[in-house]
């Protein structure tokens, strides 16, 4: 069992690259919500990261091994809450995600569902002693993601049930698989992709076609990527300031405070912007496969990694659509999007990622 | 038991690897993973440099066309006055409905066209019309617009309704009621594609409304403004945000028509339920008084655009409302000719004071029989008579001596046969035959008979009204004709042109004149007004050399037009005016229209007059009209 060490040993370095990316996404909040009827969401904000940091203080204070053990509970008290949401959650422009609270917050329980399955992974994989995994465990695997997946899926939120894949993909990747089930997972793959194709809404549908082709609908479901496009290619290499990116200003980019937050960004600070965004959350991502590396067990290991992988993906493909290059999913992105159960459960994980940290010479 | 220890050693191995537990069994692929994110940041950094850095001005144009938008401003016109300053044309202020095309959803052009009672088709094919125009120009698709079409218009500018519509505060055109001076104002529209292809109307754009016919049309340069421009921030639901440049529109200037409302009123009253024209002028100066055609047309119906049943009424009409009879209707003049055959006579010595002639009733020339319009003849006739009591028999042998090409040179001399030079478009010329005419139209040697019918105004000869009374106010001044016009510009006059006249002659003339009216057995009585000299001569002329009317007759019983040409006063004409009733039949019938005009000259010139004594400080005396203007 690790002993916990002492504050003094927490990553200061994860977390003020992390403050520093929330900072600025507070600000962009605050410039692209001027004169809106979002423009208190800044501060709402600033609400959640403060609840964020103590949660992250709890997350990082408890033994994750505690936390692996508790960790089925979580999962499935998230599974039942994701039933309750479809049952009676608040549809928000044609989708339920969310179970109103008291005070007017809302609690976004797929968002949560990825901090859990990032602790059921690790603590599976952590039992398997092999060099590689066996169909069992992948099938376990499978099912143990597939099942939220299915459930937010039907909310329908496309986007974040596809962002547990991740999990499960650095998980089995990282333990290690038979040749024979990489062959298979592919030829699944492939077979799923038609059928997986009926079973998407027509909206849906429409952002892939947009995304492969936006000009055909300018103004329907490519719209969002053209103005997208227009945004940040507008900001040119310096941008055009904080409040004055036209695109984002005048509400042609579409909702800039949350999904869009970087195409705002890239309008008002140019490319020297961007790339020291991109610098930070590069560095950021760094600190946690560092903190992988230095482990105590492979528990801790493997949830590093989950949180790396999934910090990864939710870059890849948020900022990937802002430039055009990704479909249009509706992912957050991390640390700088409005919204409290995305910063919740972005500094939850951060603090599981510390506590790994505290804990690496605990063996 | 090889194969069984060998199992269970592996066994073992594992087991205390995973006792171990350790962690650095996947660093390698920990290293992977990182090569991996590299290569995500750089795609992701690839992208940003794509649009940022290698084609920023593309994207910060269409961002600047995204939130930009120029809205035209409409200029007004100018009003059109009369000359006392008198409004007759205005502007009411309207809002026009401007699309932007550069928003326009296929899917609401049907919702745009039920909201605003507009034809779907229609509203199309306007979109149509427009398709090599550049997309950011915004285009009118309807102007007028009702309180509750306005209304819908705001109710449509949320997030989910028609950010391509913008209203736009429009000028109206507001013409007279009771179609007064239609045909001299004419009417405005939108430019036709026809229009746009030719080379007077090179600097319009498609949409520009402007002058079709009429004074709009000939004064469109003057009248029309320049629209101006605003530009506005406008954000992703077409609401302003900010106002970024301003270019204000130049008023188009007013314009001061020369003819007097008062009169026209009259003569568009004396005319009203006939068809044909009148015209009033000042032959000391050419200024047209008054100009009325009729039927007429309510221009009001252009101000807008014109609804195609309107169109299609107006130009079915066998009665032709469009045309202005005043400068376009070509008649045989009839007895009204009489003077300028007269004239002529004098002039070239073919006849004198001494010359009479017997009239039975009507006279053979060339073999043929040619009736007086009096069946019992009118007896022996000298000049005098023969004006006032219009013999045919007299003219028939005046117009024989002189023989056609005479008749001819004093005809083009008094202005017929060619375009006054008024400043209305489509003027028409009317025709002057001669042997050198007929020679080049028909290829055919004059025949001398042919002459006996045009000496009274018969024959191929045909003049407008305007001709008509542009020809006796220059007779009337002594030979002396100021070319007609309708817009009153000291800078622009012009000297009269003047004919060598033995000043004799032309007494006798406007002496017969002057007995037409005043004298008995004078056939003009009906255009008597005590206590003015009023000269005229009637007229009326057979249909059958009549072109224009000849196709539109379609089964109505041809009677003969009157026609009345009068001046006043006799020794120093103010106003000669011509009136053409079509169908009126006799002369004499036309006389009063006439009459009417110049009565209410003269009435107001003394109503003006006496206000003026009335005034005992001249300095305060009006500035317009016409009782100031010096008499000769």
């Amino acid at each position: 069992m690790a002993r916990y060490r002492s504050a003094r040993e927490m990553d200061w370095a994860l977390l003020t690259i992390a403050l520093v990316i929330t900072a600025v996404g507070i600000l962009q909040i605050y410039s692209a919500t001027l004169g809106t009827a979002w423009a208190s969401a800044w501060w709402r904000q600033c609400v959640y990261v403060a609840v964020g940091l103590v949660l992250m203080w709890l997350a990082a204070s408890v033994d994750y091994h505690t936390l692996l053990n508790q960790a089925p509970i979580y999962y499935w008290a998230l599974v039942a809450s994701l039933v309750v949401v479809l049952a009676l959650g608040k549809e928000v422009s044609g989708g339920k995600r969310w179970i109103p609270l008291l005070g007017g917050f809302h609690f976004q329980p797929s968002e949560f569902v990825k901090v859990v399955l990032i602790l059921q992974i690790a603590r599976y994989l952590s039992d398997v002693k092999g060099d590689h995994l066996e169909a069992r465990d992948l099938l376990k695997l499978g099912a143990l993601t597939a099942l939220p997946a299915a459930l937010v899926m039907k909310q329908p939120d496309l986007g974040t049930a596809l962002s547990y894949l991740p999990i499960l993909a650095m998980g089995i990747f990282l333990a290690g698989l038979r040749w024979q089930h990489v062959v298979a997972l592919v030829l699944i793959a492939a077979l799923a992709l038609p059928v997986g194709w009926h079973l998407l809404k027509d909206y849906q549908k429409m952002r892939l076609i947009a995304f492969l082709d936006p000009s055909r609908d300018p103004l329907g479901s490519g719209y969002q990527v053209i103005q997208s496009q227009i945004a940040v290619g507008a900001g040119g290499m310096w941008g055009k300031g904080v409040t004055q990116g036209s695109q984002t200003q005048l509400r042609f980019l579409p909702v800039p405070h949350t999904d869009f937050i970087f195409s705002a960004f890239a309008e008002e600070h140019g490319f020297v912007g961007v790339l020291v965004m991109l610098g930070l959350y590069f560095l950021l991502l760094m600190q946690i496969v560092q903190n992988a590396q230095v482990a105590a067990d492979r528990a801790g290991m493997y949830i590093a990694m989950g949180v790396a992988g999934l910090l990864l993906f939710h870059l890849l493909v948020n900022i990937g659509m802002v430039v055009g290059r990704m479909p249009v999913t509706g992912i957050p992105l991390p640390l700088m999007s409005y919204g409290g159960s995305s910063i919740l459960s972005w500094y939850i994980m951060l603090g599981l990622v510390n506590n790994v940290r505290l804990r690496r010479f605990g063996v | 038991m090889d194969k069984e220890f060998s199992e269970s050693a592996e066994r073992i191995e594992a087991r205390q690897r995973a006792l171990r537990d350790d962690p650095k069994i996947a660093s390698g692929r920990i290293a992977l993973f990182q090569y991996l994110a590299l290569a995500v940041f750089l795609f992701l950094i690839s992208g940003f440099w794509e649009l940022q850095v290698r084609n920023p001005e593309i994207y910060s144009e269409r961002a600047e066309r995204n939130s930009i938008k120029a809205l035209p401003i409409l200029a007004p016109r100018g009003k059109i006055l009369d000359r006392d300053g008198r409004v007759i044309v205005d502007n009411h202020s309207s809002f026009s409905l401007i699309l932007s095309r550069e928003h326009l959803k296929p899917e609401n052009v049907p919702i745009i066209a039920a909201g605003l009672n507009l034809d779907q088709q229609e509203l199309e094919r306007r979109i149509q019309r427009f398709r090599n125009r550049p997309r950011y120009e915004p285009i009118i698709i309807k102007e007028e617009l009702t309180p509750g079409e306005i209304a819908f218009v705001e109710a449509h500018r949320d997030a989910n309704g028609l950010p391509e519509l913008e209203l736009v505060h429009a000028y109206r055109r507001l013409y007279p009621r009771n179609c007064v001076a239609a045909h001299v104002i004419g009417y405005v529209g939108e430019v036709s594609e026809a229009e746009l292809n030719s080379p007077e109307f090179i600097r319009y754009e498609p949409g520009d409304v402007i002058g079709k016919a009429g004074i709009e049309r000939q004064y469109d340069a003057h009248l029309r403004g320049v629209d101006g421009q605003r530009q506005v921030l406008v954000d992703n639901l077409g609401r302003e945000r900010r106002v970024l440049g301003l270019k204000p529109a130049i008023p188009g200037k007013n314009l001061q028509l020369t003819i007097d409302l008062d009169l026209q009123v009259v003569a568009e009253l004396a005319m009203e339920g006939r068809k044909g024209a009148v015209v009033a002028l000042d032959p000391r100066n050419g200024e047209v008084l008054a100009m009325v055609s009729r039927p007429a047309f309510d221009p009001n119906k252009f101000a807008t655009r014109i609804r195609p049943e309107d169109w299609k009424e107006l130009i079915s009409n066998p009665d032709n409302p469009l045309l202005n009879r005043a400068i376009q209707a070509q008649l045989a003049p009839g007895s009204t000719f009489k003077p300028i055959v007269a004239l002529a006579g004098l002039e070239t010595g073919v006849i004198d004071d001494n010359f009479r002639v017997r009239c039975p009733g009507g006279a053979t020339f060339y073999g043929r029989y040619f009736k007086c319009w009096v069946k019992g003849g009118h007896g022996v006739v000298d000049l005098h008579k023969g004006i006032v009591q219009s013999c045919d028999v007299f003219f028939y042998n005046v117009g024989n001596r002189l023989g056609i090409d005479e008749i001819a040179r004093y005809a083009e001399m008094v202005g017929f046969g060619r375009k006054t030079g008024i400043d209305l478009p489509h003027e028409a010329e009317g025709v002057v035959p001669s042997s050198q005419w007929k020679m080049r139209m028909f290829r055919q040697k004059w025949y001398a008979g042919e002459t006996i019918s045009v000496a009274i105004g018969q024959g191929a000869l045909t003049v407008t009204p305007l001709q008509l009374a542009y020809a006796i106010g220059g007779l009337a001044m002594g030979g002396v004709w100021y070319r007609p016009h309708l817009v009153k510009d000291p800078e622009r006059r012009e000297p009269p042109r003047v004919a060598k006249l033995n000043p004799e002659n032309v007494v006798k003339i406007i002496h017969g004149m002057y007995g037409v009216v005043n004298e008995p057995g004078g056939t003009g009585a009906r255009a008597r007004i005590p206590g003015i000299s009023v000269c005229g001569k009637t007229g009326s002329s057979q249909l059958a050399s009549n072109e224009v009317l000849k196709s539109t007759k379609l089964g109505q019983v041809l009677k003969d037009n009157a026609w009345f040409v009068g001046f006043a006063p006799c020794e120093s004409p103010e106003i000669v005016v011509a009136a053409l009733w079509e169908g009126g039949e006799h002369g004499y019938m036309a006389a009063p229209i006439v009459r009417d005009v110049i009565k209410a000259y003269f009435d107001k010139k003394a109503r003006l007059q006496r206000a003026l004594v009335a005034q005992s400080t001249p300095r305060f005396g009006p500035s317009l009209g016409t009782a100031t203007r010096v008499q000769p």
